[in-house]
């Protein structure tokens, strides 16, 4: 899962935080799963927050969703301030190559952001990327001000990104705008 | 379409084209048509009489496989029979042996109790025994006259009072002998009625015996029927088939159920055990298959349980001795009895895994942990209580599949019998609709191809007519020669 921390939509994170602990909720064991911010440049494994393996043993299982959830509870409380650019790009190849590491029958990526890409004028992104066998959903994607003005802006730039994904071999994209009914993420799911 | 389109003369004059083609042709097809007429029956032959055969054969493999279940079907029933009549045997077998061993014996005492009743009565009623001579003596007396002759008043009062006084003494010992009678009939009593109660069973045992006689001549009937081979005997063995196999469809179906049940009951907690994320084949987790193999070898357990009790006769355990066959009772329990107990086990197991997840949800979730809420924590255990009680009871409850999986065996080879010759008979019925079709397009065909040339034909039939009747028809006919053939009759 990607949490985007760039400018104001770092003030969602307690809307992350909620996301991440249902994911919690339905992770069995084996699953794997990994939350990464989203900042100004984003292809490091620095930006992992946390990441688990669960254990074969149910009661470990419990200790290690804990410990996930506190570091999350941590990486929260530490934030004071967004970053200045927003590099999604570099946070979807990190996580793919994350999700290819572990090997996983089922491999989603979740990206709890605006979509609203920002780089600076050094970053590099503008190359195919590789993201066969995965699914990607966009969370709590809000309406800038300027989408308000002209809302094709944000049709569009969802748009883009699911022509990205779908040209790099994602197996489907969603977006999932209502956190209310989180089950919806993985309705469908094999 | 490019030779058709060569074919025309004049391509801009598409219908005269065509016309004058026809034209050509009518000759020519005039002539071939008796080649023509043999080559179109050689060939629709050719696609018609292979469906025949095979209509022909499959309406007699039917017929071969009808006889077969119906072999199969009367040696099934004539072996339910026997078994039954065979069992009605053994019963009045034991019948005899419990309540008419005893009979001989019983009736001697009855007899005995009888002799004595009859003399008892015989003493009961006795008249008391006639006055004594003396009597006829007090009688003569009796008449003398009362006079004053104060020694004869004397005498008679002496004899007056000697006779009353004999007769108080014979009225008391009267009354004696006759309570004593009384009381040996009031004693009678409770003999009387255990001699009703002895007469009572003794007709009970008789009914049960005519019951059971009454049984055996039906099954016997029934084997008769079998013996015989009749159609009734077969219809009646059919449908009780037909009946036996819903219901243990039914009940397999509910066994499922159960088994379904369980398998979710003990997911879960083999998940624990096996690892959940351990996958066999494709999405089958290992979990799943240990679940699987549990309920299975329970089942397993349970068909040999009830073979070894005799209620199934699915393997043929007829060779091992009583010996053997308790052993393996005892073993095929006490393995079921384990896995009963390990169910149990790892239902415990499952709510600990649930209730430390809902309390892990809980807390993620930014809620305390909900210790105190409940008040009643006995209320907490009888989900508990309940999944272990299921745990126990399933795997016993999964035996006695065994029972509607016999007769599901039976009676599905009867059903799926009568099932496959119904579905043959039914190709060999589409095998020969087929061939009729074919034979009959055939012989559209071959009027069709008449009915082009029908100009040659009427001309053919004109020529031949007008030529004296002799020379046209030949000897032994006195048809004249039709342009068309009438139906079902062909011109070569």
């Amino acid at each position: 899962m990607l949490v985007d921390t760039s400018g104001t939509y770092s003030q969602e994170l307690d809307k992350a935080q909620r996301v991440v602990s249902y994911m919690l909720g339905t992770l069995k064991s084996g699953d794997s799963m990994a939350v990464a911010r989203v900042k100004s440049r984003s292809f490091s494994e620095k930006d992992i927050i946390a990441k688990v393996t669960l254990s074969k043993d149910p009661m470990q299982i419990n200790g290690q969703k804990r410990d996930f959830a506190h570091k999350i509870g941590i990486f929260k409380a530490d934030l004071k301030k967004g970053s200045a650019y927003t590099d999604i790009t570099g946070g979807i190849i990190q996580a793919a190559e994350f999700l290819n590491e572990t090997g996983a029958g089922q491999k989603t990526i979740l990206i709890f952001s605006d979509m609203q890409e920002e780089l600076d004028y050094k970053t590099v992104r503008d190359f195919p990327i590789d993201l066969k066998g995965i699914r990607i959903i966009a969370l709590n994607v809000t309406k800038l001000t300027t989408d308000n003005v002209d809302p094709r802006r944000y049709l569009g730039r969802l748009e883009w990104w699911e022509k990205r994904a779908r040209s790099a071999g994602a197996t489907d994209w969603r977006v999932v705008n209502d956190l209310e009914h989180l089950e919806r993420i993985f309705k469908g799911r094999g | 379409m490019e030779i058709l389109h060569a074919l025309i003369i004049w391509p801009d004059k598409l219908l005269l084209s065509l016309l004058v083609l026809f034209f050509i042709a009518v000759p020519i097809l005039y002539g071939a048509r008796q080649a023509m007429h043999s080559l179109l029956q050689a060939v629709f032959r050719a696609a018609g009489n292979p469906l025949r055969l095979l209509s022909h054969w499959l309406f007699k493999t039917a017929e071969v496989l009808h006889e077969r279940n119906k072999q199969v079907l009367l040696a099934r029933g004539r072996e339910e029979v026997s078994h039954s009549i065979v069992k009605e045997f053994e019963h009045v077998t034991s019948l005899v042996d419990r309540d008419l061993h005893g009979y001989p014996a019983l009736q001697r005492k009855l007899m005995d109790e009888i002799t004595r009743i009859e003399e008892e009565f015989q003493k009961c009623g006795e008249v008391p025994p006639p006055p004594p001579e003396w009597t006829k003596a007090v009688a003569a007396i009796a008449k003398i006259k009362p006079s004053s002759d104060g020694l004869v008043e004397r005498i008679l009062e002496d004899i007056s009072n000697s006779i009353d006084e004999i007769y108080e003494r014979v009225i008391a010992e009267y009354r004696e002998s006759a309570k004593q009678r009384h009381d040996i009939l009031k004693g009678f009593m409770p003999f009387w009625r255990s001699v009703d109660r002895t007469l009572k069973r003794v007709d009970k045992d008789l009914t049960g015996m005519q019951q059971s006689a009454a049984k055996i001549d039906e099954q016997v009937e029934k084997y008769k029927q079998i013996h015989a081979k009749s159609e009734k005997a077969e219809h009646s063995l059919t449908s009780s088939s037909t009946i036996l196999f819903v219901i243990s469809v039914l009940a397999i179906m509910i066994a499922a159920g159960g088994a379904f049940v369980n398998f979710w009951l003990i997911e879960r907690p083999m998940a624990a055990m096996v690892g959940g994320s351990e996958y066999i084949v494709g999405d089958i987790q290992a979990s799943y298959l240990a679940a699987m193999v549990i309920i299975f070898f329970e089942t397993l357990m349970g068909l040999f349980l009830m073979e070894s009790l005799g209620y199934t006769h699915l393997f043929p355990l007829n060779n091992i001795n009583n010996r053997m066959r308790r052993w393996l009772v005892w073993i095929s329990f006490s393995i079921l009895l384990i896995l009963a107990g390990v169910e149990v086990a790892l239902a415990v197991m499952r709510d600990m895994i649930i209730s430390a997840d809902v309390a892990l949800k809980q807390e993620l979730a930014g809620g305390a942990v909900m210790t105190g809420a409940v008040t009643n924590a006995w209320a907490l255990n009888i989900p508990k209580a309940a999944q272990m009680i299921l745990g126990f009871t399933l795997p016993f409850a999964l035996a006695f599949v065994a029972i509607p999986l016999e007769y599901l065996i039976h009676s599905g080879r009867a059903v799926f019998g009568a099932l496959l010759v119904l579905g043959i008979r039914g190709l060999g019925f589409a095998m020969r609709f087929l061939s009729s079709m074919v034979r009959q397009i055939g012989k559209g065909t071959e009027y069709l191809y008449d009915a082009i040339i029908f100009l040659p034909l009427i001309i053919e039939r004109a020529v031949l007519n007008r030529a004296p009747r002799q020379a046209v028809q030949p000897s032994g006919s006195s048809r004249n020669v039709a342009a068309f053939p009438k139906h079902g009759e062909h011109v070569l």
